[in-house]
C-alpha cells in the first residue's frame, strides 16, 4: 500500500536553483523546515526516552526496600548482590515492563484511531472499544474463564465494538457521527458490564471491580510476551504506514488523490488499534483515558502529524508515572491501582482538551 | 394527538403487565383481587407478591420514567442539543456517586437523606456540564457534550468503585443498584420522594414557553422577552429535582430521557407545553416496559432495568447520529 | 399612533472590554425605514444588537419612549421591539404556523395558552409577508426567501412598534432581496419603525428613508440617501473610490464601485 505513495515532497530541482535566486531562497526555506521537523522529532523522542529512563530507575529503586540508583543499575548489569537483584529483576522489572508496554499499546491505539478518523475525540476509550473489551472480559470471568480465554474474550468484545461503530457510522466516519455512535456503544458496553458484574459471584465481582480500574501490578511472563509482540506489531504498522496515515489527515479525497487507499488504511489502522487496546485491557484493565490523551499530547509535542510513535512514548510515560504516583505518593495504606490516577488526571485533561478544541473551532 | 394517545395506551398496558407478570405466575383475576380486596384471594402469597413486590416497582418505574422523560426534554431544550439526556451528560452518574458516598461513608439510610445527596450530586454535575458547555462557547456541539458526559460518567464510575471496594457489603448491595434497578427501594421511599418529582415537573412546565422560544436561538428568545439567566437557572432546578430524585430511587439510568423526549417529539411535535407531559408518559412507559422485559428474558433470574434500557437506547442514539445533521455536523 | 422613540445617547458597545461602537448618539426616526450601512466590522450589527438590548452598553444608554431600556421589563420591551438576528435557526421539523405563533409569547401569560385573538394576529402576519399559503409547510423545506419572510412574520406576530433586523437579505438572490425589502417597506408604511442592516448600498439607497453610515464604530453620515451617499462618504466608510449616479426612475443614488482608495499609496 505504501509503495504506491509518492515519497515526501523533495525540494525544488537543484539544477534550477541558478535560474532564479528567489526559487533558491524558497528551496532553502523548505529544506530548513524539513530539518527543523527532523530535529524536533529527535528532540521530542530523546526527551521522552530520557523521562522514561529516569522514571524507570525510580520505579525499580522505590518500594518497601528502597535501593540506590547505583544498586539498581548494578542489578540490571548482573553485578549486584542476590537480594537487590531479586527485588529488581523478579519483583519490580516485570511491573515496570508491563506499565511501559500497556502505556505504549494504549497510546499507539489511540493515536492510530484518531489519525484515521481525523477526530481527536476518537479514542478507544471514548468510542467503546475498551468498554467492549472490559465487558466481554468480565463476562468471561463471571462464566469461570481464566487466562487466555479472558484475553480472547476481550479481543472479541473490542472487535465487536469497533465493528459496530465503524459500520454504523458508515460514510460519516470522519465526523462527529463516529463519536456519538461510539458513545452509544460505550454506554451499551457499560450496561453489559453491569450485567456481568451483577451475575458474578461476590468474590469474582470484587476482583473484577478492582481490575476494572486498571492496574499493572501482577503481570505474568506470558502476559508480557504477548503484549510485547502486539506492541511490536503496532509499532511496525505505524512505521510502515506513516505515509498513508499522513495523507489520511488531509481528508479522504486528498488521500486518494495522493495514491492512498483511505478505506483500506482506515480498516487496517482500526484493526491494529483494536488489537492493541484489547491486549492492553486484557492484561491490565481499562486504564482510563490514557489512549485519549496520549495522542493530543504527542501531536502537541511533535507540532503536527499522526505522531503515532510519539504517542506510544507518551502513553508509556503516563502509565509509568501514574503507577509510581499510585504506589508511592498516595496517602494511607490502600495502594490504589494506577487506573485511578490516570482517570483522575485524564478526565479533567480530556475535558480541558475538549473545551480548548471547540473554542479554536468556534473562532475558525 | 394520535401519537400521544398511543403512548398513553402503551403506558397503561405497561402498568397492567408490570402488575401481572413476574417470576411467580399470577392470574389476571387474582392480580385484580390482590389490588382491591386481598382477603378474598385463594392464595395469600399472590396478594403479597402483587402488593409488596410489583406495586412498589411499578410505582417507582412510573415516577422514575416520568421524571427522566421530562428531564430529557428540559435538557434538550436548554442546550438545543438533540442528544441531551440526564444519563448521557453524566448528571445521573454524579447523583449516583453522591448517593454511594452518602451510604458508604456517612452511613445515611433514610430515603429523604439519600435524596438530598442525589440532588446535591445532580446539581454539582449539572453545573459542571453547564460550565463545560459555556466554556466551549459556540463550539459546544452535541458530540462534545456527550463526550464530556461520558468522561464524567466514567470518572465517577471509577470513584464509585473505589468507595465501594473498601466496603464489600455495600458493594454487594449496590452493584445491582448502580446498574439501574426498580427493586432497590420500597414504596415508602417512592411516596416520600414523589413530591420532589411533582415539584420538578411543575418547574419544567412553567418553562414550556421559554423553551419554545429558546429553540429559535438565544437572540430571538431574548427578543421575545425571555431572560436567559432565569430560564437557565429554573431549568437547572427542574433537571436536578427530576434526575436527582429518579436516581435516588432507581440508580443511574442512561437513555430514558433521550427515548422519552424523542418519542414525544415524534408524537406531538416541538411545543414544550405538550412535549413535557407526553415525554413523561413515554419515559414511564419505556421504564416499565424495559422492567417487564427484564423480568421475562432471563428466567429464573431478572435483568436490571438499566441494562435493558441501555440495549434499547444505544440503537436509538446511533440512529439519531445517523439521521440528523444536527448531530453529525 | 406613532411608535415610541428609540434613542441612543453616548452609546458604546463591545464584546470584551474593547468597544466596537464608540460614543454613538442616534435618534431612530419613528415610523420610518432606517438602514444601517458600513464596511465589515464597522459596528453596524453591534449597534443594532445594542438597540435591541441583546448587548448591554459599555457606556451611555438606550432609551425607549424616554425610559432607559435596561430598566424596562424585558417582556414589555418585547411587546414594542421585535428583533430578527442574523441567520436565525429554526428547530428541526417545525411548521410555519407554529414558528410564527411563537412570536405571540410576549403577549401571553405563563399558564394561559394561545387564544383566537393570537391566531388572528398570526394569520395577519402570514398575510402581510405573503406566506399564508405556506402555513402548514415545514420551515426546513422552504426556499431561502420564503424562510426569511416566515421569520419576518414571526417578528410581525409580536406586533412590535419597532422592528430591528440584522442582514435579513444576506444569502438571498436579488429577487428574494426585493421581495423581503418590499414586505418591510409595507410595514414601515403602516407606521412601524423599521431598522435594518444590509450590505448592498444600491438596495439600501433605494429603500431607505433614513440612511445611517458607520465607519470604525462611529456614525459618519446620516440623512436621506440622496444627501448622504456621496463619493466622499463612500470612500470614507468603505475605502473604495466610487461613482455615484442617480437612478432616473426613483431619483435615488446608485453606487458604482471603482478602484480601492489609496491603493497606489500603500503599494
Amino acid at each position: 500500500m505504501s509503495a504506491a505513495v509518492a515519497p515526501p515532497a523533495t525540494p525544488a530541482p537543484v539544477g534550477a536553483a541558478e535560474a532564479l535566486g528567489a526559487r533558491g531562497a524558497v528551496a532553502a526555506i523548505i529544506a530548513a523546515a524539513r530539518t527543523r521537523d527532523r530535529m524536533r522529532a529527535v528532540a521530542v523522542a530523546g526527551i521522552l526516552v530520557a523521562v522514561i529512563g529516569a522514571l524507570s530507575i525510580a520505579a525499580l529503586a522505590l518500594g518497601a526496600v528502597a535501593l540506590a540508583p547505583g544498586e539498581v543499575v548494578g542489578a540490571l548489569l548482573e553485578s549486584a548482590e542476590g537480594g537487590a537483584r531479586f527485588i529488581v529483576l523478579q519483583l519490580r522489572l516485570p511491573r515496570l515492563l508491563l506499565a511501559l508496554l500497556v502505556g505504549a499499546a494504549l497510546g499507539l491505539s489511540g493515536a492510530l484511531l484518531q489519525a484515521v478518523v481525523r477526530n481527536p475525540l476518537a479514542s478507544p476509550d471514548v468510542v467503546g472499544v475498551t468498554g467492549g473489551a472490559s465487558a466481554a472480559a468480565v463476562l468471561a470471568i463471571a462464566a469461570g474463564a481464566t487466562g487466555a480465554a479472558v484475553s480472547g474474550a476481550a479481543l472479541l468484545g473490542a472487535a465487536i465494538a469497533v465493528a459496530v461503530v465503524l459500520l454504523a457510522s458508515g460514510r460519516g466516519v470522519a465526523g462527529a457521527r463516529f463519536i456519538v455512535v461510539g458513545i452509544a456503544v460505550a454506554f451499551l458496553a457499560q450496561g453489559v458490564l453491569g450485567y456481568a458484574l451483577s451475575r458474578a459471584s461476590m468474590q469474582d465481582a470484587a476482583s473484577a471491580y478492582y481490575w476494572l480500574v486498571g492496574s499493572v501490578g501482577s503481570p505474568s511472563t506470558s502476559d508480557l510476551g504477548v503484549l510485547g509482540a502486539v506492541v511490536a506489531v503496532g509499532i511496525s504498522f505505524a512505521v510502515l504506514a506513516r505515509c498513508p496515515l499522513g495523507a489520511q489527515q488531509l481528508g479522504d479525497d486528498t488521500a486518494r488523490s495522493l495514491g492512498a487507499h483511505p478505506v483500506g488504511i482506515r480498516v487496517a489502522a482500526a484493526a491494529v488499534s483494536t488489537v492493541l487496546a484489547a491486549a492492553a485491557v486484557s492484561v491490565a484493565g481499562p486504564l482510563a483515558f490514557v489512549a485519549f490523551v496520549a495522542g493530543p499530547i504527542a501531536r502537541r509535542l511533535r507540532g503536527a502529524g499522526p505522531a503515532a510513535l510519539t504517542a506510544a512514548l507518551v502513553g508509556a510515560v503516563l502509565v509509568l508515572a501514574s503507577d509510581l504516583v499510585a504506589q508511592h505518593l498516595m496517602p494511607g495504606a490502600l495502594q490504589p491501582p494506577a487506573g485511578l490516577v490516570t482517570g483522575a488526571i485524564g478526565a479533567p485533561l480530556l475535558l480541558w482538551l475538549l473545551i480548548r478544541r471547540s473554542r479554536l473551532e468556534a473562532i475558525a | 394527538m394520535l401519537g400521544a394517545s398511543l403512548l398513553a395506551i402503551a403506558l397503561l398496558t405497561a402498568v397492567a403487565v408490570s402488575l401481572a407478570v413476574g417470576a411467580r405466575a399470577t392470574e389476571p383475576a387474582s392480580v385484580w383481587l390482590a389490588l382491591i380486596d386481598p382477603t378474598a384471594l385463594a392464595d395469600p402469597v399472590d396478594g403479597l407478591v402483587v402488593r409488596e413486590l410489583r406495586v412498589p416497582r411499578t410505582v417507582i418505574g412510573l415516577l422514575v420514567g416520568a421524571a427522566l422523560g421530562s428531564a430529557g426534554v428540559v435538557m434538550q431544550g436548554i442546550t438545543r442539543n438533540p442528544v441531551a439526556d440526564p444519563g448521557l451528560l453524566g448528571v445521573t452518574a454524579g447523583s449516583s456517586f453522591a448517593v454511594v458516598l452518602g451510604i458508604s461513608v456517612l452511613g445515611v439510610t433514610a430515603p429523604v437523606g439519600l435524596a438530598g445527596f442525589a440532588l446535591l450530586g445532580a446539581l454539582l454535575t449539572a453545573l459542571g456540564v453547564g460550565a463545560i458547555a459555556r466554556a466551549a462557547g459556540a463550539g459546544s456541539t452535541p458530540a462534545l457534550l456527550v463526550v464530556a458526559g461520558f468522561a464524567v460518567t466514567a470518572g465517577l464510575g471509577t470513584l464509585t468503585t473505589l468507595v465501594l471496594l473498601g466496603d464489600p457489603e455495600s458493594l454487594d448491595r449496590y452493584r445491582f443498584w448502580t446498574v439501574g434497578s426498580l427493586t432497590g427501594r420500597g414504596l415508602d421511599a417512592a411516596l416520600a420522594l414523589a413530591p420532589l418529582v411533582v415539584a420538578g415537573a411543575l418547574v419544567a412546565l412553567s418553562l414550556a414557553r421559554a423553551l419554545d422560544a429558546l429553540a429559535l436561538g438565544d437572540d430571538v428568545a431574548r427578543g421575545l422577552g425571555f431572560r436567559l439567566g432565569p430560564t437557565r437557572t429554573a431549568s437547572l432546578v427542574a433537571i436536578v429535582l427530576l434526575a436527582g430524585t429518579a436516581t435516588a430511587l432507581a440508580g443511574p439510568l442512561v437513555f430514558v430521557g433521550l427515548i422519552g423526549a424523542h418519542a414525544a417529539r415524534a408524537a406531538v411535535g416541538g411545543r414544550h407545553a405538550l412535549l413535557l407531559p407526553v415525554a413523561a408518559v413515554a419515559g414511564a412507559g419505556v421504564v416499565l416496559a424495559a422492567d417487564v422485559v427484564g423480568r421475562l428474558v432471563a428466567p429464573p433470574g431478572e435483568l436490571e432495568v438499566g441494562i435493558v434500557i441501555a440495549a434499547l437506547g444505544a440503537p436509538l442514539l446511533i440512529a439519531l447520529a445517523r439521521s440528523r445533521r444536527a448531530v453529525a455536523a | 399612533m406613532t411608535a415610541p422613540l428609540l434613542r441612543a445617547e453616548g452609546l458604546s458597545l463591545g464584546y470584551g472590554r474593547e468597544p466596537i461602537v464608540h460614543d454613538v448618539d442616534l435618534d431612530v426616526a419613528p415610523g420610518r425605514f432606517t438602514v444601517l450601512v458600513g464596511a465589515n466590522a464597522s459596528g453596524k450589527s453591534t449597534l443594532l444588537r445594542g438597540l435591541a438590548r441583546l448587548l448591554p452598553p459599555l457606556g451611555g444608554t438606550v432609551t425607549l419612549g424616554g425610559r432607559p431600556l435596561s430598566a424596562l421589563p424585558t417582556r414589555e420591551v418585547a411587546r414594542t421591539i421585535g428583533v430578527l438576528p442574523q441567520n436565525p435557526v429554526a428547530p428541526e421539523g417545525i411548521v410555519v404556523a407554529d414558528l410564527v405563533a411563537r412570536g405571540r409569547y410576549p403577549h401571553q401569560r405563563i399558564f394561559r395558552g394561545r387564544s383566537s385573538d393570537d391566531d388572528a394576529v398570526v394569520a395577519g402576519a402570514l398575510a402581510a409577508t405573503g406566506t399564508a399559503s405556506l402555513a402548514d409547510r415545514r420551515v426546513d423545506e422552504l426556499s431561502g426567501g420564503q424562510r426569511q419572510r416566515v421569520w419576518i412574520a414571526m417578528a410581525l406576530a409580536q406586533q412590535p412598534r419597532i422592528l430591528l433586523l440584522d442582514e435579513p437579505t444576506s444569502a438571498l438572490d436579488v429577487a428574494h432581496q426585493v421581495e423581503v425589502l418590499d414586505v418591510l417597506r409595507a410595514e414601515a408604511a403602516r407606521g412601524t419603525t423599521v431598522v435594518l442592516v444590509i450590505h448592498d448600498l444600491t438596495l439600501a439607497a433605494r429603500y431607505a428613508e433614513e440612511l445611517v453610515v458607520l465607519a470604525e464604530g462611529r456614525i459618519v453620515a446620516r440623512g436621506e440617501p440622496g444627501d448622504v451617499l456621496t463619493a466622499e462618504t463612500v470612500e470614507r466608510a468603505f475605502g473604495v473610490e466610487a461613482r455615484v449616479l442617480t437612478d432616473p426612475d426613483t431619483g435615488r443614488p446608485v453606487i458604482l464601485p471603482g478602484a480601492l482608495a489609496g491603493v497606489i499609496s500603500t503599494a
